[in-house]
């Protein structure tokens, strides 16, 4: 309705203002300062001094040694810490999308009055918090807790699996935490997906796997994609499951960044150069993807 | 003729609910064939049996004497064209009418040239690398019409696919499906609500209800001898009258309407006793003296006809259509005429 916009529009600014202040609080904020602390030399105990300073990144990036005094060398320490927690983060996303989308399909096909039903399962544990929920998870998994316990009794094994503090218990608590994320926008692109499509594709000789490949997935792409951004991103900096699930061999960005800020130990303006440089990554991930996915809508649409 | 598909005590049932009770078609090859009805009388379940998307709950469905109840629609020789053409969103024009030749390992070069040919074949050549998204509705029903019919398949299944059109482009694609059907030799079966779809395009229509074929024929012969009530009164207008049916001989009726008046019609087979007896109205002609006496209360001008809707001594309604030509005498509203029924133009009906 034209005449209902020109009413509004002298409106428009000034009803914008909650969205841009939140924006601005929350987000812009935020990030700056961060950057600008990754720039600022550490103060003890914490906190900065605000003079300029790059020690944060040469800290990431280059050693000279135990007492300082030798030649400058890349410092492995932290690229490895990235190496290891983009590594879980992938295998997290790509567990999640296996159980994801068939869950997302199985409650995108249920009767419209069930569909409810299941996706409030999906959600319920989520209103415990997160980090209850992961300590009850090493409790479940822990030398004498009931998983061990049941497969003693079983008979399956004779001593208990050593889970706690492994890669293993990690990639569970990360899968266990971040599923949803997954499950919640596929549900969503499956849902809208019209059923049709699959009938004409059998119609047209295609097998159903061949209809999965060819046809569902790729309209139902935008979903998945908002997933596994969903589940990789934050899993990359989870620092919960890690540190509670896991042990030193374990260690994550997530726990790497906290342990920045926690206490007199901490090193903020370290802290803050290593959640840009997390945050960097992210952005080139994302923006090397959204070229790629705009290349090859170009290619399709120019076949 | 050889038989394209053969039906043969079809039934489909969901639960409780009977959808099609043994329903018998054959349908034969080169064969323009509509099944005809209204919304929820079966005709859609009957199409998709076919097709493979619902299956079989008793019978058979041969398809050049093959039993295919029991394939998978993807091992079907059949093509759909749906009813809201389910083009593929994510693919060219051109990639959506190559589908099936894809599916069937036609090699990349051929497929390319044959859906190429297609889309030359209903005029969407320059819009080969569009997305479906971006063509309009009758555009987008062409496509359709090309990526079925491009493999070539043995009979072409189409489910109501002109009632998202508006009415010129309705009337236009009717024209050029029937030519398409010529043209490529292929068994068309064709499903509509809309009688006069069925009745310009169709070589049989078969008339379906509550889950029953009620009559099939040419559109000549449902329009001319409907076998029961829902026929006549379903295709076209009619004046469907309760009469008493005292004795049948040598192929005429003798029968006396509710107002008493006698008459006699053809029959093939009626029995004495209650039938319906249907009349169309363009069928009857409207004189001053000498038939059926009624009173004329309304007249109602339809550019090309006129429609009178009278009412017989007895109070029964009977609408009458007269051609809208310069000597037509219109009859004035409260004036009694007398109705002359055409020879044949009654027909007696079975139930």
């Amino acid at each position: 309705m034209a005449g209902g916009d020109d009413t509004w529009r002298p409106l428009a600014r000034p009803l914008l203002i909650p969205a841009w202040a939140v924006i601005g609080i929350f987000a812009a904020v935020p990030v700056f300062l961060m950057v600008v602390y990754s720039f600022l030399t550490k103060e003890f105990r914490g906190g900065v001094d605000w003079t300029f300073s790059l020690a944060a990144y040469d800290q990431f990036f280059v050693t000279r040694g135990l007492f300082g005094d030798e030649p400058a060398q890349v410092e492995w320490t932290y690229i490895t810490i990235f190496a290891r927690s983009i590594w879980q983060a992938a295998v997290c996303t790509v567990l999640c999308l296996l159980v994801g989308f068939p869950t997302a399909w199985f409650i995108a096909t249920r009767p419209e009055r069930s569909r409810g039903i299941w996706l409030f399962l999906v959600t319920i544990p989520y209103w415990v918090n997160l980090l209850i929920r992961t300590v009850s998870l090493k409790f479940l998994i822990r030398d004498n807790g009931p998983l061990n316990d049941s497969l003693m009794a079983l008979g399956l094994i004779d001593s208990p699996l050593p889970l706690v503090n492994t890669n293993l218990a990690v990639q569970l608590g990360l899968f266990y935490s971040y599923l949803p994320f997954m499950v919640l926008p596929i549900y969503a692109a499956v849902e809208r997906y019209n059923f049709a499509l699959s009938e004409a594709a059998a119609d047209l000789y295609a097998s159903r796997w061949t209809t999965l490949c060819e046809i569902v997935l790729p309209v139902v792409r935008p979903g998945i994609v908002a997933g596994c951004i969903l589940v990789f991103v934050p899993a990359l900096g989870a620092f919960l499951a890690p540190d509670l699930l896991g042990g030193a061999k374990t260690f994550m960005i997530g726990s790497l960044i906290d342990e920045q800020f926690k206490g007199s130990q901490g090193n903020w303006p370290f802290g803050a150069a290593v959640s840009v440089i997390l945050m960097t990554l992210v952005l080139i991930a994302l923006i090397l993807y959204a070229r790629a996915s705009a290349r090859d809508g170009a290619r399709e649409a120019g076949q | 003729m050889a038989t394209a598909v053969d039906i043969r005590d079809a039934v489909k049932r969901y639960g409780s609910v009977t959808a099609l009770h043994s329903v018998n078609l054959s349908i034969a090859d080169n064969e323009f064939f509509t099944l005809l009805g209204p919304s929820g009388c079966g005709k859609t379940t009957l199409l998709r049996m076919i097709a493979g998307f619902e299956d079989v709950t008793a019978g058979e469905i041969r398809l050049y004497g093959e039993n295919i109840a029991a394939l998978e629609p993807n091992r079907r020789p059949v093509n759909t064209v749906f009813q809201h053409y389910a083009l593929f969103p994510h693919m060219s024009v051109l990639d959506n009418v190559a589908f099936g030749l894809k599916m069937k390992g036609v090699d990349p070069a051929t497929r390319r040239a044959r859906a190429g040919r297609m889309l030359e074949m209903v005029h969407l050549s320059q819009f080969a690398d569009r997305k479906p998204a971006q063509l309009s509705g009758g555009q987008q029903q062409r496509v359709a019409l090309a990526r079925a019919l491009a493999p070539e398949p043995k009979v072409l299944l189409l489910d109501e696919p002109l009632s998202a059109l508006d009415l010129k482009l309705r009337q236009a694609m009717r024209v050029e499906l029937k030519q398409l059907q010529e043209q490529t030799g292929i068994t068309f079966i064709f499903v509509t609500h809309d009688q006069e779809e069925a009745l310009t395009m169709s070589d049989r229509i078969a008339v379906m209800s509550q889950g029953r074929v009620q009559q099939i024929g040419t559109a000549r012969d449902i329009y001319e001898t409907p076998l029961n009530r829902f026929v006549a009164d379903f295709i076209g207008e009619t004046n469907l009258l309760e009469v008493e049916v005292h004795e049948v001989r040598n192929g005429r009726a003798t029968l006396s309407l509710p107002g008493g008046e006698r008459l006699t019609c053809p029959s093939a087979s009626a029995t004495p006793g209650r039938h319906a007896l249907s009349i169309r109205p363009e069928r009857v002609t409207i004189a001053a003296t000498g038939g059926l006496a009624a009173t004329v209360e309304r007249v109602v001008y339809l550019g090309t006809d006129l429609q009178v809707l009278a009412r017989l001594a007895d109070g029964t309604p009977f609408a009458v259509r007269l051609q809208n030509a310069a000597r037509t005498t219109v009859p004035e509203p409260g004036s009694t005429v007398a109705l002359q029924l055409e020879e044949g133009a009654a027909r007696l009906l079975a139930d």
